[in-house]
């Protein structure tokens, strides 16, 4: 039931917004008259409706969650109370600088702190997810092309296997999109990239490890053959958690880079968010980079503005980003420390091969088998799809009848029926192990009971749905004459 | 090893199934000489007793001060169940409900925030969410402009009463999509647009006009006349609304004869704290006809091969993971969990709870408007203000805010910040989350401020 | 194998076209094409009146899991849309060479008709 359906006119929440008898002394021409539509309930019963929804849900805290690409790591408690606590929850964002100096600090120390793990000369907290980010990245591009008067420069490369939001980012920044393709290594083609380049090519962007879930190993020569073509190098950090501590981007030549704090240092994923997307900049962009950003002057911190950086790409948000998020991240990090980065890339690694090569043993086909992997791999499901009627999709519902999130599907699109699957550094090994009986049993039943799997999930409280009728005819809000 | 579970024999035994004899082989494929040596620039690690106290210390430096800041992020009273439902692990730790049946409490969740977003607006479809205000109207504008194929101009009408950092940041956003913000100015009396203004465009091919309401300046816009005129002149409505309003102020959707077209706004009043500025949450909605223009996710009801209904995410054809360069927006995300908050937060409220809240807001800051005016301290503004009002002195205000800062009262925001000609204005908003005696310690510390 | 009616013209991104013998043709997406998208959801139809280049991007076709371009075969300019297709995309699934029609085209050159891919040069491409 819906939230409006438990609702009964006169019914409230009575303890919350006391009644007033303030008139409104406003022309009726700016009142409103009609109803809102929002639900009349009591407080406990908005309690109730929610744990229960809650409960229909799987998450990190209840159950793994392989998905690759996301790093469905631990999310520390710690990050969340400290990052509620008052001074921090209730500073309004325009308090005056003698009122924020804590949150400063904490600011710059986070920004220094993500400078020396990725290794570049500049951070910029301010994007507010991702594909945020990547925006802040190529935008950054274009200012420092723009500003040389190197107006030829009108193409972004992209390689065939990058994330969606890379070639939608490009496009919306003005930028004409041309793919690269990769070989059968899984290796950026060298050769396409070569006869790609020219005075056209405004940059280059790349993730390293890639989406194929294996490490770019001619990644300098990448760089050698942009740079000198007069692109740009930019870094997709959905991978970082692979190589953190371990690799900088920044000494892999990579001029600009985005981070995903809601990936590689554990800000809670929400149900869809709040990501940040911090941006991190190689010295010659630092001019560009978005506003605010924090800077340290003896023991006092301030903000710098469009006045201290006139080259500025802009301001992305109203105020300063996702800064709860950024609270959060501060303190993970603060937590693992020098020591910590590099064993998150250790771990996640360990666990990411210790699964690859049980799933191997187990019979399953990986996408590169020849190959390291990094914190993520590819099984590709193509010979179940082909032989047995039974495809990625069925596996991933049939996984959930065993308690266990399905890693993502069909993603990246080169690998037909693929699963890309992301264990992350905080699962222990039986865990992981008891995603390799679940893999097993479910290979059994497609060749014995393959029904069973093509028609999964049967535990949860849905079947399949029929996303095509919902997407004919959309029904994105409730009505009161609706059934 | 924080947050890492595995013991020496498990890291032995799962090395060997590898056929590694230690975890550093497992990077053999980087080349050697782009590792990284050493990580100087980061902290040793620290216990979370240790980050506790540094952060509280920390947080104790910035706490105390009585806050009567608005300018685009307010204060309210969150009720306590908000945050402590909001923060089940099983909300705070789920991740994008792709996998729909393994989601049916967040997707649930997200259509009944839909369906409250539309109705407040009164607009016929709303998505989850963008990332925040600021960024949404960067986002209606790309939209108005995918929209209104009769239109080529890609030509905008910005009011200068729109949040500064809004325009900023939709002038970001809009750079190089060849968009042209053209800024419509606001009367200098009355604080708001003059709709008589908008005669020097009539017959000009405007794509479409941003409406905020209440504006910048807390002042009221003449909503139906500025969107009749845009209906007249074939240009499409862009709504930015505080969505806090919306329990007592006409909804957009009921604007002039047929209503804004698209509308957006900034979702933090109902049940985000100020956090320094995020997560908030942007909102989106639009007109049905609209619909598969709209970027973000969109969920929807779906029935399943059980005939039960349930929820899905829908119409994603239009997302970056499907379209990639043809996408609506490279948008991935949404602001899930303040939308949480947000959904539980409007639930509790209800719609009188709603109207209530707004109208002790509204009470409250003519309280102080009232006890100012024999100071001479008046409304600078003719026009009708909502909550949040802007307050003319007779000196600069920047050194006033300061010394009742010190005092731990946060005046307002001084408008001359953003416009020189403003700089003895500032603007003030009184929520309900303000009593009598907060208003005393406000005039108490602003009286010693102006006697200094 | 899907079905590619020998007295139809093709292209290499899988429309149709017919020669309506009139200076107009009637243009859709192959058998093999809807296969590929699966359960169509929309159609985004193009406008009357507009002229189009050989190869411009004039309509889009969405299921569930894709949203594919449809391409004007050849220069012209559009005289008519199947406004069917707005309530049953589906249409296209289960007739796309017949009710599945989606924009009829005056040609600017009638003779570039000849210039389209029989329908064994389509069923190789297709095959690929």
């Amino acid at each position: 039931m819906l939230i409006f359906e438990h609702s009964t006119p006169g019914r409230r929440a009575s303890a919350q917004a006391p009644a007033t008898t303030a008139a409104i002394d406003l022309p009726d021409r700016f009142l409103r008259t009609s109803d809102t539509g929002l639900p009349a309930v009591s407080e406990m019963q908005v309690v109730r409706h929610y744990t229960r929804l809650s409960q229909q849900n799987f998450s990190i805290d209840t159950h793994f969650y392989p998905l690759g690409s996301c790093t469905m790591k631990y999310n520390p408690r710690a990050c969340n109370s400290l990052a509620m606590l008052p001074g921090l929850i209730d500073r309004h964002p325009l308090a005056p600088e003698d009122h924020s100096q804590g949150f400063l600090q904490m600011m710059f120390e986070l920004q220094e702190m993500l400078k020396a793990v990725t290794g570049m000369a500049g951070v910029s907290l301010t994007p507010m997810a991702g594909a945020q980010g990547e925006f802040a990245g190529i935008a950054m591009i274009r200012a420092y092309h723009d500003h040389r008067g190197d107006d030829e420069r009108d193409e972004i490369l992209v390689p065939d296997a990058a994330h969606g939001t890379n070639p939608a980012t490009a496009i919306m920044c003005g930028y004409k999109v041309k793919e690269i393709p990769t070989d059968a290594h899984g290796d950026v083609d060298l050769e396409a990239l070569k006869a790609a380049v020219g005075p056209q090519t405004a940059g280059l962007m790349l993730t390293n490890p890639s989406t194929l879930g294996v490490f770019e190993r001619n990644i300098m020569e990448i760089a050698r053959i942009v740079h000198e073509a007069g692109g740009l190098l930019y870094y997709d950090g959905a991978n970082l958690n692979a190589i953190l501590g371990k690799v900088r981007p920044g000494d892999m030549g990579f001029d600009v880079i985005h981070m995903n704090l809601h990936k590689t240092f554990s800000t809670p994923h929400g149900g869809g968010g709040p990501g940040s997307g911090a941006v991190g900049v190689a010295e010659r962009l630092m001019p560009y980079r978005p506003i605010p950003v924090v800077e340290r002057e003896g023991d006092r911190y301030h903000w710098l503005t469009e006045d201290d950086l006139p080259q500025t790409m802009g301001r992305l948000s109203a105020f300063a980003g996702n800064a709860g998020v950024l609270i959060r991240a501060y303190i993970y990090m603060r937590m693992l420390g020098r020591a910590g980065m590099p064993r998150i890339a250790e771990f996640a690694t360990l666990n990411a091969n210790y699964l690859m090569k049980r799933l191997e043993a187990a019979g399953f086909d990986t996408a590169f088998p020849g190959r390291r992997a990094s914190h993520e791999f590819i099984v590709t499901l193509q010979r179940q799809a082909k032989e047995l009627k039974v495809t990625a999709m069925d596996f991933a519902k049939r996984l959930l009848d065993h308690g266990i999130h399905a890693p993502t599907t069909y993603f990246p699109l080169l690998v037909p029926e693929c699963l890309l699957i992301e264990p992350t550094e905080t699962e222990p090994k039986e865990v992981i192990d008891g995603f390799v009986e679940a893999m097993t049993a479910i290979q059994q039943e497609a060749e014995t009971a393959p029904d069973t799997v093509r028609q999964a999930p049967h535990t949860m409280p849905n079947r399949r749905f029929d996303e095509v009728t919902a997407a004919r005819k959309p029904d994105l809000r409730w009505q009161p004459d609706a059934g | 090893m924080p947050f890492i579970p595995h013991t020496p024999e498990e890291i032995e035994q799962m090395l060997a199934v590898i056929g590694v004899d230690d975890i550093e082989a497992l990077f053999d494929e980087i080349p050697t000489d782009i590792r990284c040596h050493s990580l100087d620039g980061i902290p040793e690690a620290a216990s979370e007793m240790e980050v506790a106290r540094e952060v509280r210390r920390m947080a104790a430096r910035d706490s105390g001060a009585l806050n009567f800041i608005g300018a685009g992020a307010y204060e309210h009273h969150i009720p306590a169940a908000v945050w402590e439902l909001a923060t089940r692990g099983e909300f705070y730790t789920a991740y994008t409900p792709y996998q729909a049946e393994a989601s049916q409490g967040t997707l649930q969740l997200i259509y009944e925030y839909q369906t409250m977003m539309t109705g407040l607006t009164a607009m016929d479809v709303s998505n989850a969410s963008l990332y925040d205000g600021a960024s949404a109207l960067g986002e209606a504008i790309l939209m108005a402009v995918r929209v209104h194929r009769r239109s080529k101009s890609k030509k905008i009408l910005l009011p200068q009463s729109v949040h500064p950092a809004y325009r900023d940041t939709a002038e970001t956003i809009v750079r190089h999509q060849g968009i042209e913000l053209v800024s419509l100015p606001v009367d200098a009396a009355s604080g708001r647009v003059d709709p008589a203004s908008l005669e020097a465009f009539s017959g000009e091919d405007i794509t479409a006009l941003v409406i905020p309401q209440p504006n910048f300046f807390g002042v009221l816009e003449e909503t139906d006349a500025l969107t009749a005129w845009a209906e007249r002149n074939g240009t499409l409505v862009i709504g930015l609304v505080n969505p806090f309003t919306l329990g007592i102020l006409k909804p957009p959707g009921e604007w002039g004869g047929d209503g804004a077209d698209i509308v957006c706004g900034d979702g933090q009043p109902l049940g985000a704290p100020l956090s320094s500025g995020g997560p908030y949450y942007g909102i989106l909605c639009c007109k049905q006809a609209h619909v598969r223009q709209m970027p973000g996710r969109l969920v929807g009801r779906a029935v399943d091969a059980d005939g039960k209904r349930g929820f899905v995410l829908t119409l994603q054809a239009r997302e970056q993971h499907i379209r990639r360069s043809r996408a609506t927006s490279n948008i991935c995300t949404n602001q899930g969990l303040v939308v949480t908050a947000s959904t539980i937060h409007m639930a509790l409220l209800g719609p009188t709870g709603l109207r209530n809240a707004a109208a002790a807001s509204l009470a409250n800051t003519r309280q102080l408007v009232e006890r100012l005016a024999p100071r001479g301290i008046t409304p600078r503004f003719s026009g009708e203000y909502f909550h949040e009002v802007a307050l003319r002195f007779d000196r600069p205000v920047a050194p006033l805010l300061a010394a009742m800062a010190k005092q731990g009262v946060l005046g307002g925001y001084d408008l001359g910040q953003t416009d020189p000609a403003l700089a003895d204005t500032l603007l003030v908003c009184v929520t309900e989350t303000k009593n009598d005696a907060d208003i005393d310690r406000y005039v108490e510390a602003l009286d010693n401020a102006l006697e200094s | 194998m899907s079905n590619i009616p020998a007295e139809l013209k093709y292209t290499k991104s899988h429309e149709w076209v017919s020669d309506n013998e009139n200076g107009t043709v009637t243009v859709g997406i192959t058998d093999h094409a809807q296969a590929l998208l699966g359960d169509l959801v929309f159609v985004e139809l193009p406008e009357t009146g507009k002229t189009l280049e050989a190869e411009e991007p004039c309509a889009v076709v969405e299921s569930v899991k894709a949203a594919s371009d449809i391409y004007a075969p050849l220069a012209g300019e559009i005289v008519a849309v199947n406004e069917k297709l707005e309530d049953e995309p589906e249409l296209i699934n289960s007739d796309p060479y017949g009710e599945g029609w989606i924009f009829k085209m005056k040609l600017a050159d009638p003779d570039a008709l000849a210039s389209l891919l029989g329908a064994d040069d389509y069923a190789a491409e297709a095959d690929q």
